[in-house]
């Protein structure tokens, strides 16, 4: 036992028996209990358990998925709010992965992350209602729900383009600057957006659009919470795949560089304008597809959605859990949106019944689900001072060079020092 | 079409005026720590606060009524400096410093959660006070003066700009002809020489900070008495502003952000009024902070050091 609690606390390793027993005990205890949030939050916590479990990799990945596809749905599936905000914790661990690809490998802050995500949604929004038809002549929108799929790689490439349109002058400049003018370009987004109404109507302005299609699938209408989980899941099933392929590309190994000297990165023959437009249009594409879904999940948007709030939320996420970690972004998506949508959310309700109760008496203007900002705030700066690489640091792969020289291939010679032997055998 | 002209051109350079001494706080602050305080646009809020708190309170009390305006100004703004410069002090040693070594970014984000606190603690203190956070500031200086059938001067206007140049105008003695002041330019130049030339680096920055907190919370003040309505999201969008106006002008470059803040004042103002009519009403008046982002943009590719400022060369 003492070996089992030693182990947990210094290498942060757990017997898998706890992580199943722990799993057991929540799902069943979210099962028989209606309406448990601790239970819920148990049955999300063991994902992180899981990660920390001592066991090989294709067990841990295995009941992770076990745990996201079966148990989940299966335990919660037939309640709306479970899945509303495990939907919602989807969407915002899927955005903040894409811009762990901007902030976390390319070290590019930027501020103005949500004017992607409005893209995407946008370009589903006008066309999937009849605000199309604004522009467009012939009465041909709004298109069906079966337009859901197309659009999710529409959104892509719209938010791609975005994503290159608006970094082409950006990102001449760096550093504090860059998060500067990145906000300023939110902000422009934003305002343009809201404006937009006049003289052509194309995004309505401030009224937002409705009623967006809700997604259909062989006709069969995909319109609850439930479907938007798999949807979600599906994406960011995707976007980690894509995240873990760009870390150890070419590319993502070029955005590190860039990250860590920008100037040494450029003499080692790095185009620094090329991979840095790279990551930005990346990072905006995830949040393109992202902001589809979005729009079809709430069925309503409008320019309040997008506004700098949300960038610097997400930015919290990454920059709490670990920028350049996937599965410190993971966690820290998942932990600021419940702790958002839900425990704030829970608390107030709390304190509100306490105080109808007359147990204490609290004005109304003390609410705690109205100081999201005072929590980033806080978290902002306690990451800031404390956890300044996250809750989950990025790990660094370090080469054992002895192993290296033990390897097969040590003998081998490449590039120049190749070459070189090819020409001393041909001479000798 | 040109007939408010002069109205514009008046207006433009009170906004103006209230740009050049907020950006004073940025400025001040890059040159030494080559970091933006994100956060100084929410000490000029505190500060606006705190003004049209004396006087909402003096007023309640019956005092306002028998006292002098300008006393009642003076009363104000020393208030909100004295408590915006220890916020700005405050603020510097809580969430700066321990991060002077760590990478830039780093600190940024500790300042951006700066100002998200602020924010909302002005206003849950605001909603617990008075059950609302958006306050109404009494006018001290009303009536006007007309130059002919053109203009109308505002008193609140003269009272504005002419409290800005004095601020502007000490604030360029202090650093030109005291100690401390030369203190400040050394460690700008280069702090570790500095420390070795006897000067304690720690205290200097604390005076910067402490310079330029109080000298934005006294522009609250000024934009309290010239707006009339104040709210807790007001610093955000003026800090930028205000920072644009810094950039404009070559940050790190005290005559730059002043003229660089009157510049975006004026550019603004004309923008407010003539995009309109100049697109033939396809961009109104509501595209103006557009127009101020725009410049920041352009002028960051074009002329990255600012119109005053020099180009500085990488060190590698």
């Amino acid at each position: 036992m003492k070996q089992v609690i030693k182990n947990v606390l210094t290498d942060k390793q757990i017997p898998l028996l706890v992580t199943i027993l722990w799993t057991v005990v929540f799902t069943l205890a979210l099962f028989f209990l209606e309406q448990s949030v601790l239970a819920f939050m148990g049955v999300l916590l063991s994902l992180l358990l899981v990660y920390y479990t001592k066991t090989s990799n294709a067990v841990r990945l295995t009941l992770g998925v076990l745990i996201l596809l079966v148990l989940i749905p299966l335990v919660a599936g037939d309640n709306r709010y479970y899945m509303e905000v495990a939907s919602q914790v989807g969407i915002y661990v899927a955005m903040a992965l894409g811009l762990n690809i901007v902030v976390g490998f390319a070290g590019l802050l930027d501020l103005g992350y949500v004017a992607f995500f409005a893209a995407g949604a946008y370009a589903y929004a006008i066309f999937a209602t009849a605000q199309a038809n604004e522009f467009i002549p012939g009465d041909l929108f709004p298109l069906g729900g079966e337009w859901f799929w197309p659009f999710l790689i529409v959104g892509l490439l719209v938010a791609a383009v975005f994503g290159i349109l608006l970094g082409l002058p950006v990102l001449r400049v760096k550093g504090d600057y860059l998060a500067i003018v990145t906000l300023g370009f939110g902000e422009i987004i934003r305002i343009i957006f809201n404006n937009l109404d006049h003289p052509v109507n194309i995004t309505n302005g401030p009224q937002g659009l409705t009623p967006i299609a809700t997604p259909e699938l062989f006709g069969y209408p995909l319109n609850t919470p439930f479907y938007f989980y798999f949807i979600v899941l599906f994406v960011i099933g995707f976007i980690v795949l894509a995240n873990i392929r760009f870390e150890h590309s070419r590319l993502g190994r070029a955005w590190i560089a860039i990250r860590e000297d920008e100037l040494a990165a450029q003499s080692m023959g790095i185009p620094l304008l090329n991979t840095k437009l790279a990551a930005f249009a990346a990072g905006a594409s995830f949040a393109g597809v992202v902001g589809v879904i979005f729009a079809a999940k709430q069925t309503f948007i409008d320019p309040t959605s997008f506004t700098l709030m949300e960038s610097i939320g997400i930015l919290v996420m990454v920059i709490l859990g670990g920028s350049g970690s996937i599965p410190g972004v993971v966690l820290g998506a998942a932990f600021v949106t419940v702790l958002q949508v839900q425990l704030l959310k829970e608390f107030s309700n709390f304190l509100h019944a306490l105080n109808t109760s007359g147990v204490i008496s609290l004005p109304n203007q003390l609410d705690p689900s109205k100081f999201q900002r005072l929590i980033f705030g806080v978290l902002l700066i306690l990451a800031a001072l404390y956890r300044p690489n996250g809750l989950i640091p990025a790990k660094r792969n370090i080469n054992d060079l002895e192993e290296i020289k033990k390897s097969r291939f040590a003998k081998q010679k490449l590039g120049i020092l190749a070459n070189l032997d090819e020409s001393k055998r041909q001479t000798s | 079409m040109l007939s408010i002209l002069p109205q514009v051109l008046i207006d433009g350079l009170t906004l103006g005026f209230m740009y050049a001494v907020v950006a004073l706080g940025y400025t001040m602050v890059y040159g030494i720590l080559e970091f933006i305080n994100f956060a100084h646009g929410e000490i000029f809020m505190v500060g606006a606060f705190v003004g049209t708190e004396v006087l909402l309170i003096s007023e309640s009390l019956g005092i306002l009524q028998e006292m002098n305006p300008f006393v009642a100004f003076l009363l104000s703004l020393l208030l909100a400096m004295v408590v915006s410069g220890a916020l700005g002090v405050g603020v510097e040693r809580v969430a700066y410093r321990p991060l002077r070594g760590a990478p830039r970014l780093v600190a940024l984000i500790s300042a951006i959660g700066v100002s998200f606190l602020l924010q909302d603690l002005v206003r849950f203190t605001e909603a617990v006070a008075r059950n609302e956070f958006y306050l109404n500031s009494p006018t001290l200086f009303s009536g006007a003066i007309g130059i002919g059938d053109f203009a109308q001067i505002p008193v609140k206007a003269i009272v504005v700009i002419a409290f800005a140049i004095v601020m502007m105008v000490t604030l360029t003695l202090f650093i030109n002809k005291t100690k401390w002041g030369i203190a400040m330019r050394a460690v700008a130049q280069d702090q570790s020489t500095a420390s070795l030339m006897t000067i304690n680096v720690d205290k200097v920055i604390l005076l910067t900070f402490l310079i330029g907190s109080s000298l934005g919370g006294a522009t609250g003040v000024l934009f309290a008495q010239n707006y009339g309505t104040i709210d807790p999201y007001i610093g955000f969008i003026l800090g930028l502003k205000a920072f644009t106006a810094a950039v404009l002008g070559g940050i790190g470059n005290i005559r730059g952000a002043m003229v660089g803040g009157v510049l975006l004042g004026l550019l603004e103002s004309l923008a407010g009024a003539y995009l309109d009519t100049l697109t033939f009403g396809v961009f109104g008046s509501e595209y103006k902070d557009v127009f101020a982002f725009s410049i920041l943009i352009l002028v960051l590719l074009l002329k990255p050091e600012g119109l005053f400022g020099e180009a500085v060369k990488e060190k590698v």
